[in-house]
């Protein structure tokens, strides 16, 4: 049935169509989106933070101080991570035991536990990012084996990690910069603060599905 | 079923109070941010000619660019399937479904979705399905259609949803708290994310270059259904393709920007294959449904083509006057207000609504808002002339629907009576005469004088007072 179906459709767009002239596209109005990089640093907090979302700036190695500082004071009792990444294996080095009163860390590597099951059931998580956008406050994640898709979802409590030499002035940027077309991942995100809705009576709600919180760290 | 009129849809909803003061409120704060956001007005220009090109293009290329499409997705590990009418979507969704031993679903927002009535249909075979979008959620306990595209339950305010959900989900007790109210459907909604055996989702833009799905949403509810269960299943209108993965940022920033007045919505989700070995999570199959359900024909068209255009932002409705005042649910269609209007009867023939294309002032708001331009005015124009045309079966399915004998009649005589400068002459004469003493609410003249003041003749016609004055008659 879906064969001739497809064909049929693919028939009548052909006659329909015939040789219609296909425009070409201007691009110049993202390409001239271009600030200095400490300009797209204050962006990307700015924007962020006017969703809802908590922007830390700390140094490249003083984020996991920064992270703990953060974490002591919330009801949080787990940190799901990913060991074997570059910023799993320092927050292992430099974490301390459980009587620190510091969230115990569940890796996500861990045999015989079904990450599923797990990822729903923590009260946080720490991932990388690959990069950022400046002019809308956005990170982006590309998931992997290691750091799966739903970590950026299912806890209430999400901790991204970004490097500021990766923020980009726009998402068309990016994608051309990076080279996106010749290889796409099962699954690239952009994230721009915590989950949200409106949709009763316009009142803004946090944390409908996925996180309530998101803490950036801006390594710089 | 009665069948579906936008009149009398508009009429019961202009009485409604409560639907009103709920339309004003949300559509002028949604204006408010659009225009907040859009501050630079050479900027904007700049975006939609941008974007109006993306869009035409997609449209000219369409045939290859879904054969590049399937073909990219297939390579990628997706399965694509084509349908022809929302029937035939809904026997794929089943099949697949079926192979698959699922009986529970969970649905992120989708209006195609809502086009092929699948719930209804998937109901009917006995398998659950869940819309898990927050406002989606709420109008699927309240057995409604969408009222809006963006936000489908715009028409009931706080307290009507915290009586539904009180009197609908078992163990909740009334509260007026927001923040409660979605705590209460995140714990139902949980439960479910988990255990569904299949997701299923629209498609905001389908990248043929990488064969990448991309949904935009604020919740995670989009993410959530497309993530969590075993088979992922998305529907999408073969319109929706672009060409060139750098084609999404520009028509990702008209539609957020338009839509909510958001520099981009929270969650912006790429989708370029099932799980691959190694990973942890992500559906082990997707399915990509490729409906055409009428819109091949309105490619056929150049005038009704930039129909296609359409990204579903809902600036034109917010920005409607008629919208604004009678809300969704008057146009008793998937898709209300101004792109409803022309996309729906092209749809499902003016035979079935052909009433649509009239349910607007041409006012331009729309066409002005729109970021990708669509001549929406002109192409009511065109959908109005082809329901009264003389032919029946024009390029426009059930074309000639609403011709009326008597209204071609008087149209007839109109003609006739501008056309010859004696014949204008002596009935303008006439009428100045004997026109206020026809009778407005009675006769011929009842249809038109329903929803209009009669005019009044003036006693001496402007021939007869320009003469008077001694202008010259040439």
């Amino acid at each position: 049935m879906s064969d001739q179906s497809r064909n049929r459709i693919l028939e009548r767009m052909r006659e329909g169509l015939q040789a219609t002239p296909h425009p070409g596209s201007d691009f110049s109005v993202l390409a001239e989106k271009q600030w200095p990089p400490e300009a797209r640093v204050k962006m990307l907090r700015q924007r962020l933070e006017s969703v809802n979302g908590q922007v830390h700036l700390c140094s490249r190695e003083g984020w996991v101080a920064e992270l703990q500082n953060l974490l002591s004071g919330k009801a949080v009792s787990n940190l799901l991570y990913a060991p074997g990444t570059e910023h799993g294996s320092e927050l292992e080095r430099s974490w301390p035991g459980d009587d620190a009163g510091l969230p115990s860390l569940l890796s996500t590597m861990e045999e015989d536990v079904d990450f599923r099951e797990r990822v729903f059931d923590v009260d946080a998580s720490l991932t990388g990012t690959i990069g950022g956008i400046a002019e809308t406050g956005t990170l982006i994640l590309w998931p992997t084996p290691r750091e799966p898709r739903l970590m950026s979802l299912a806890p209430p409590v999400h901790v991204a990690l970004l490097d500021a030499v990766n923020i980009h002035n726009t998402f068309w940027e990016a994608i051309n910069q990076r080279q996106w077309a010749d290889g796409m991942p099962t699954n690239a995100l952009l994230i721009s603060g915590p989950s949200k809705t409106a949709d009763i009576e316009q009142h803004l709600s946090y944390g409908v599905h996925g996180p309530k919180e998101l803490i950036v760290l801006i390594r710089e | 079923m009665t069948k579906a009129d936008f009149r009398a849809g508009a009429a019961r909803a202009v009485g409604d109070v409560q639907l009103r003061s709920n339309f004003r409120r949300a559509m002028d704060g949604l204006m408010e941010k659009r225009a907040a956001q859009f501050a630079d007005g050479e900027e904007l220009e700049r975006l939609r000619t941008l974007g109006e090109s993306i869009r035409s293009r997609s449209l000219a290329r369409l045939p290859e660019l879904l054969v590049q499409l399937e073909n990219n997705c297939r390579e990628n590990g997706i399965q694509v399937h084509w349908a022809e009418t929302a029937e035939d979507g809904n026997r794929i969704v089943l099949d697949i479904l079926k192979r698959r031993n699922a009986k529970t679903l969970v649905k992120g927002k989708s209006m195609v979705s809502e086009e092929m009535e699948l719930n209804h249909f998937l109901e009917a075979q006995g398998i659950e399905t869940l819309e898990s979008d927050l406002g989606e959620y709420i109008i699927q306990l309240a057995q409604e259609m969408p009222s809006h595209i963006v936000m489908p339950v715009i028409h009931r305010n706080t307290a009507q949803i915290a009586e539904l959900m009180e009197r609908k989900i078992a163990g909740v007790s009334y509260t007026e708290n927001p923040d409660e109210l979605c705590r209460i459907a995140r714990k139902v909604l949980r439960e479910k994310f988990y255990k569904a055996d299949a997701g299923i989702s629209g498609v905001n833009f389908a990248v043929a270059e990488t064969g990448t799905l991309c949904l935009v949403e604020n919740e995670g509810n989009g993410r959530m259904s497309t993530t969590a269960p075993k088979t992922h299943i998305a529907v999408m209108g073969i319109e929706k393709v672009v060409e060139h993965l750098q084609d999404v940022p520009p028509l990702l920033s008209l539609l957020t920007r338009s839509a909510t007045g958001q520099p981009i919505t929270t969650y912006f989700n790429m989708i370029s294959s099932p799980r691959r070995p190694g990973e942890q999570d992500g559906p082990q199959e997707v399915h990509l449904v490729l409906l055409d359900n009428g819109r091949s024909r309105i490619l056929a068209d150049p005038e009704l083509r930039p129909t296609l255009r359409c990204i579903r932002c809902g600036a034109c409705m917010n920005h409607c006057p008629v919208y604004t005042r009678v809300g969704g649910h008057a146009y008793q269609a998937v898709i209300p207000g101004p792109i409803g209007e022309i996309l729906t009867p092209q749809l499902r023939g003016l035979d079935v609504r052909g009433d649509m294309p009239f349910g607007s002032t041409l006012c331009n708001a729309c066409v002005e808002v729109c970021p990708v331009r669509i001549p929406i005015v002109d192409i009511l124009l065109r959908l109005r002339a082809e329901a009264n045309s003389p032919e029946q079966g024009g390029s426009v399915k059930g074309a000639g629907a609403k011709r009326e004998g008597k209204e071609a009649m008087a149209w007839k005589g109109w003609q006739a009576m501008h056309a010859s400068g004696a014949v204008y002459n002596g009935l303008s004469r006439l009428l100045a005469k004997t026109g206020n003493m026809m009778p407005g609410s009675v006769g011929p003249l009842k249809a038109w004088t329903a929803t209009r003041t009669k005019p009044r003749f003036a006693a001496r016609t402007l021939h007869q007072m320009t003469r008077k004055r001694g202008i010259p008659d040439e």
